[in-house]
């Protein structure tokens, strides 16, 4: 059995460095179809963590009345960090706000002296509400709307961003679906393409295997080096493709991180460098063996 | 050891290749084959290989119908068969020794039996100087002397050769034909396609003639006539 294995072992290497061209041509096609799988793997990450930044910034904002004291308002604070759909309530008194505001506009003439005209600090103290997910602004809303709170509350600012929020989300998840089906029919696409390569390249072979049955080798005997050979060719294109993630998201590092502030591309991909490879290898080895596998079937009926 | 019932063998639409041939081969036979050209020699060699099944008829090796023998242990069969293909059917991937070796991997000969036969097989076939070339950078001969080598280096219950002196000088065809016979003083059967006139004529053996797929003469020394 040890005499078969490193046979069939010691055949497929042989036959890979004496066919160059074909080898060649069958790691660059496997190369790309590893590419798309993983920048599949890539992508979802990616979206996640753009959904999840973007879901960050969206919270809703509610002002409390000028007469509502500061008791009242972390009255409420207190009841709304007790909805289970909140995720972070943040008190902004009306002194906060002020100080917010001179600090941003602090360099506008006209607006400093039209609030020093005013004599008083016209803001209103305000709650910021953050919600685990978009869809639970509504409950978080209609709770504020209640009876309870009606002579405290000034205004929520939640409809005048709801079609924004609901806008950016159905984008969201329209170009996420669009991109993952898009990118498993290329996925199929490439993997269509490498298995016609590696069937090709078998093809060519049929009249060895033929020859090889005649002899007396048996059908592992006969397709064991092509399993070899599809496993060697898989596992290089594996490794030039990590190679070449590596290079492209070290490259695009600082350019996604002016886009998305915080993605960290590269720094993405090394903590999830093994699980890359891991993803690269089996797709690289799998789509090897199984495609030399179904392609020599054909030729082992004599 | 090898008989056939009653085999015809026709090849799509109409082309019949045999038409009820029936014979047998004892064991450590020497049997010529003899015929022109598409008489039918190369089918019948293709059947008892089982590379091709008959139209009808039955061939038995060694009592095993050899029709009935499933893909999968096809390879046991031919093991115990050497074959010399007219048109060699060499691994072009694979050098004169590897081609050779090959026959003898596939059986599950050890690594040291294989280099001593080869050593000697390589010498009895003089291509020791050029075990290490190609099948693309051999001549026809040494294609043909590779192909022998193949046949006769996991000593075969049979060699089927067929037309296995037909690119060779006269020198080499007669050290061929004297290392078939002397295989088959071994006790290896032999099964020899030829259509040489001197062959037949010179080694006084049993040859079955064929024509348009029928066997017109099966003599015990067989002369050639056709």
């Amino acid at each position: 059995m040890f005499t078969l294995i490193k046979r069939i072992f010691r055949s497929g290497w042989q036959s890979l460095t004496r066919d160059g061209g074909m080898i060649v041509a069958n790691i660059f096609i496997m190369t790309m179809a590893i590419s798309v799988i993983t920048s599949l793997f890539l992508f979802k990450d990616i979206s996640q963590f753009l959904i999840q930044s973007l879901q960050e910034k969206v919270d809703v904002s509610v002002y409390f009345k000028y007469e509502s004291s500061e008791e009242d308002v972390l009255k409420v604070k207190e009841e709304i960090g007790k909805i289970p759909e909140v995720k972070e309530v943040k008190y902004v008194s009306k002194e906060e706000a002020l100080k917010k505001f001179t600090e941003k506009h602090g360099d506008n003439p006209v607006l400093m002296e039209s609030l020093a005209e005013l004599g008083t600090n016209p803001f209103l103290a305000s709650l910021g509400i953050k919600a685990f997910q978009a869809h639970q602004y509504e409950a978080v809303v209609s709770f504020l709307e209640g009876p309870n709170f009606n002579n405290l509350i000034e205004k929520i600012d939640y409809y005048e961003r709801k079609p924004v929020i609901e806008r950016i989300y159905g984008l969201i998840s329209n170009f996420n679906r669009a991109g993952i089906v898009f990118s498993i029919i290329l996925a199929l696409v490439a993997i269509l393409v490498a298995f016609n390569t590696v069937r090709l390249s078998i093809y060519n072979s049929r009249e060895e295997i033929k020859i090889q049955r005649l002899v007396g080798a048996s059908n592992w005997f006969v397709r064991g080096p092509f399993l070899v050979q599809g496993a060697i060719c898989g596992f290089f294109a594996a490794l030039i493709c990590l190679l070449l993630f590596a290079l492209l998201t070290w490259g695009l590092n600082s350019k996604a991180e002016v886009l998305f502030p915080g993605l960290g591309l590269f720094a993405f991909f090394v903590s999830n460098l093994w699980l890359i490879l891991l993803i690269q290898i089996i797709t690289g080895i799998g789509l090897g063996m199984i495609s030399s596998l179904i392609a020599v079937k054909k030729y082992l009926k004599v | 050891m090898i008989r056939l019932q009653n085999i015809t063998k026709i090849y799509p639409p109409k082309t019949i290749a045999l038409d009820d041939v029936s014979f047998e081969i004892k064991p450590k036979e020497f049997v010529c084959l003899v015929g022109r050209s598409g008489a039918g020699k190369t089918t019948l060699l293709k059947l008892l290989l089982a590379e091709e099944r008959p139209t009808s008829g039955r061939i038995f090796f060694d009592n095993q119908d050899i029709q009935k023998v499933k893909l999968g242990y096809l390879p046991e069969l031919r093991r115990k068969i050497g074959a010399v293909f007219q048109d060699y059917k060499l691994l072009p991937s694979k050098t004169a020794y590897e081609n050779i070796a090959y026959a003898m991997e596939v059986i599950g000969a050890s690594d040291l039996e294989i280099a001593r036969d080869m050593t000697e097989v390589l010498d009895i076939v003089g291509l020791t100087k050029k075990a290490h070339n190609f099948p693309a950078q051999l001549s026809g001969g040494e294609k043909q002397r590779v192909a022998i080598a193949r046949a006769l280096i996991h000593r075969p219950e049979v060699i089927l050769a067929d037309e296995p002196t037909g690119n060779l000088d006269p020198y080499h065809t007669l050290d061929i034909i004297r290392l078939l016979l002397k295989i088959n003083e071994f006790g290896t059967t032999i099964i020899l396609a030829t259509h040489n006139k001197e062959i037949i004529n010179s080694l006084g053996k049993r040859a079955i003639t064929l024509h348009e797929g029928k066997i017109i003469r099966d003599e015990k020394i067989g002369r050639f006539i056709l």
